[in-house]
């Protein structure tokens, strides 16, 4: 009956469906979760789905450009600050933030003072590490740093941004970082209507940035990526500019990537520097790995899942869930390294017959495209 | 900086700096070199070395009720050696084995790694740092001016490390395991059909290298508190050792760590610690710009 119904559907637009059926289930679930969740587990969720924006990121990078960013905790951690900055200024009403006080400055710092504006610290919490990850990123990518090494020198700069924002006490509040944010635009960050709003508004910025890099992947830009993930030098001989490609996706995802801090600031009502250690910088890659790298849902999904065990079992067995997270890290490489998503799109799995039509067509040009592949080897 | 006395006691303190990152980074090297692959738990075979040391002690004190035992840390330092050396060895064959031309995977699947091994030392030695007691005799210093004083500790762990290195390319050069490994480092599958078992070399460089770093460890409990997550202060300092000297090459990892170890000790005498180590991060990234492929570049064919 329902197969019936499908098959009038002409076969393009069917194709389309297939492609934003996930984002509608998506979109589903994020809006219909604060209905049947208690007050508690929405805010809980809203803090997750400010780490998916943040897998979603890196999947952009690793799964389709193929660079592993062991550094996005930093990318998120300044968007964070960013938006922290003015909720912090707004929390002091004009008065000089505690921690520098205690520090001993007597007056706001240069750098501190334009952020008191929501028209300049909004921008910034892109512009931030955008600018950090754009200039590095040129300057590696410049160089042909590609793999291990890429992954080794973001990782290296997650230590060093952490080290000086935790050194610099009198600017950024040191190892406590900025703490005792209570309000946003005039509505305490603890009411619960608040907190709904803070909800819907990431559940509504992870649905955006979903859609963007679905665009990004599936655009001429987005083939290049991937081209550039599987043989760089061959994009190079054909006329590009590997360099400025991956800088510029760089970019975006850094970009992303604090958007996501910036919605995690308010929600937490505290950011501090072990947000953007090498720790939770690593941690980002598991959830995209467990979920499925280079899909963007399975990032999503990776994030979500990872994280809602987190809450749940480390609140219990904090010793217990080292060692899981341990056996995730191990066995999404070792075992499952298409991760969940791979799992459902293994043969045997049976769709319905109007999505094999689709997915023949995807097979058909997946297989193309490996044979390509392998005859350019 | 003018005043030489000064001057001599900050190379001396690059020195020493520069030649725990050496031992550190050796083995980083070594398995890059020869199997493409970074081994993100690298820095707690350095605790394994550290605790293995307080654990000889700790058993030495309660046989023999002497507080300050002499000889036990002389002992501890093969036996660290052994110790790392065999888990690397059980690592490589169990899990890194199965990720060779996987780089990226490998660096999370010993991610993984480390992170167990550092819950394994937190349920067994406890959260807390432990300390190892000095042997009497590395207490002193010795004294040549107001100024000038070099402790034997530092003396000490300088020239283990260049006994280390010695090692190191005496085992290369001079025996027929290292032989192969050269071989399997410059061409893997001409080596291979050759009649070189690759496979068993991986194992053994693998194990060699974490030993390596247990004897680190072995180092610094020597002169800092050991803790179960001691290992990731040190490691990403070795990784900047690994990538400025270029991937797989002893000579070059010597002078990186060497050059990284006296401008760290020059920038934190006249900035701070934290300034210090952002700087040469970024001097890092700038010589790369220069020469990508590190100081120096091991020649594949």
């Amino acid at each position: 009956m329902l197969d019936k119904f499908v098959q009038r559907i002409p076969a393009g637009l069917r194709t389309q469906i297939l492609r934003f059926a996930p984002v509608l289930i998506l979109a589903i679930f994020l809006f219909a979760a604060p209905l049947v969740l208690s007050d508690f587990r929405v805010n809980l969720l809203g803090k997750i789905l400010t780490f998916a924006i943040l897998a979603l990121s890196l999947d952009l990078i690793w799964g389709y450009s193929g660079m592993l960013s062991l550094g996005h905790g930093v990318f998120f951690g300044l968007g964070a600050y960013a938006f922290a900055m003015f909720l912090k200024l707004e929390a002091s009403a004009g008065e000089l933030p505690d921690f520098m006080f205690w520090s001993g400055l007597k007056e706001l710092p240069f750098f501190w003072s334009p952020f008191q504006y929501a028209w300049f610290a909004l921008p910034m919490v892109i512009i931030m590490p955008g600018v950090l990850a754009g200039a590095m990123g040129y300057l590696v990518f410049r160089s042909r740093i590609t793999g291990v090494y890429f992954a080794l020198i973001t990782q290296a700069l997650a230590l060093m941004i952490s080290i000086l924002f935790i050194g610099q006490q009198a600017y950024t509040g040191g190892t406590n970082g900025l703490t005792n944010l209570t309000a946003v635009f005039g509505h305490s960050i603890y009411s619960t209507s608040t907190q709904q709003y803070l909800y819907y508004i990431t559940a509504a910025s992870l649905l955006a940035a979903y859609l963007l890099c679905i665009g990004i992947v599936s655009s001429p830009f987005g083939r290049l990526l991937v081209a550039i993930r599987d043989d760089e030098n061959r994009v190079r001989f054909s006329g590009y500019n590997p360099a400025l490609i991956k800088t510029v996706v760089f970019f975006i995802s850094a970009g992303i990537a604090g958007i996501g801090g910036a919605l995690y600031a308010p929600q937490v009502g505290i950011v501090s520097p072990s947000i953007m250690g090498i720790v939770p910088s690593i941690e980002v890659a598991v959830w995209v790995a467990i979920g499925g790298r280079g899909t963007l849902i399975g990032a999503i999904i990776g994030a979500i899942i990872v994280n809602y065990a987190k809450s749940l079992l480390s609140e219990s067995f904090p010793d217990f869930w080292t060692y899981f997270l341990a056996i995730l890290f191990i066995g999404a490489v070792l075992l499952f390294p298409r991760g969940i998503i791979g799992l459902l799109r293994k043969e045997g799995w049976h769709w319905p017959p109007w999505v094999s039509v689709a997915r023949g067509r995807f097979t058909l040009l997946t297989s193309i495209t490996n044979n390509l592949r392998r005859q350019a080897r | 900086m003018t005043d030489p006395a000064t001057f001599t006691l900050l190379v001396f303190n690059g020195l020493s700096m520069g030649s725990i990152l050496l031992l550190v980074a050796l083995g980083l090297a070594l398995s890059f070199g020869l199997m493409n692959i970074i081994n993100l738990a690298h820095g707690e075979f350095i605790m394994v070395g550290a605790y293995t040391a307080y654990s000889i002690q700790q058993v030495a004190i309660s046989l023999t009720g002497d507080a300050s035992p002499a000889i036990t840390y002389i002992i501890s330092i093969p036996v660290a050696f052994l110790v790392a050396g065999f888990m690397g060895f059980v690592i490589e064959r169990v899990i890194i084995r199965h990720l060779y031309g996987r780089s990226l995977d490998t660096l999370l699947a010993t991610w993984g790694v480390g992170l167990a091994l550092q819950q394994l030392a937190r349920s067994i030695f406890g959260a807390p740092n432990v300390q190892v007691v000095s042997p009497g005799w590395l207490a002193g210093s010795i004294q040549v001016t107001d100024i000038l004083v070099f402790p034997i500790k530092r003396i000490f762990i300088i020239v283990l490390a260049f006994v280390c290195v010695g090692g190191l390319f005496w085992y290369m050069y001079k025996t027929h395991w290292g032989r192969r490994t050269r071989a399997v480092m410059q061409n893997r599958q001409m080596a291979a059909s050759l009649g070189v078992a690759a496979n068993r070399v991986d194992g053994l460089t693998f194990a060699l290298g974490s030993g390596l770093a247990g004897v680190a460890g072995c180092t610094l409990a020597l002169i800092g508190p050991i803790g179960p997550s001691m290992g990731t202060f040190h490691i990403v300092d070795a990784f900047m050792v690994v990538i400025l000297g270029g991937m797989g090459q002893i000579s070059g990892a010597i002078v990186a760590a060497l050059t990284i170890g006296m401008l760290n000790s020059l920038f934190e005498f006249s900035t701070n610690a934290v300034l210090g180590k952002v700087m040469i991060f970024a001097m890092i990234i700038l010589f790369l710009q220069w020469k990508p492929n590190g100081l120096m570049q091991l020649s594949k064919r």
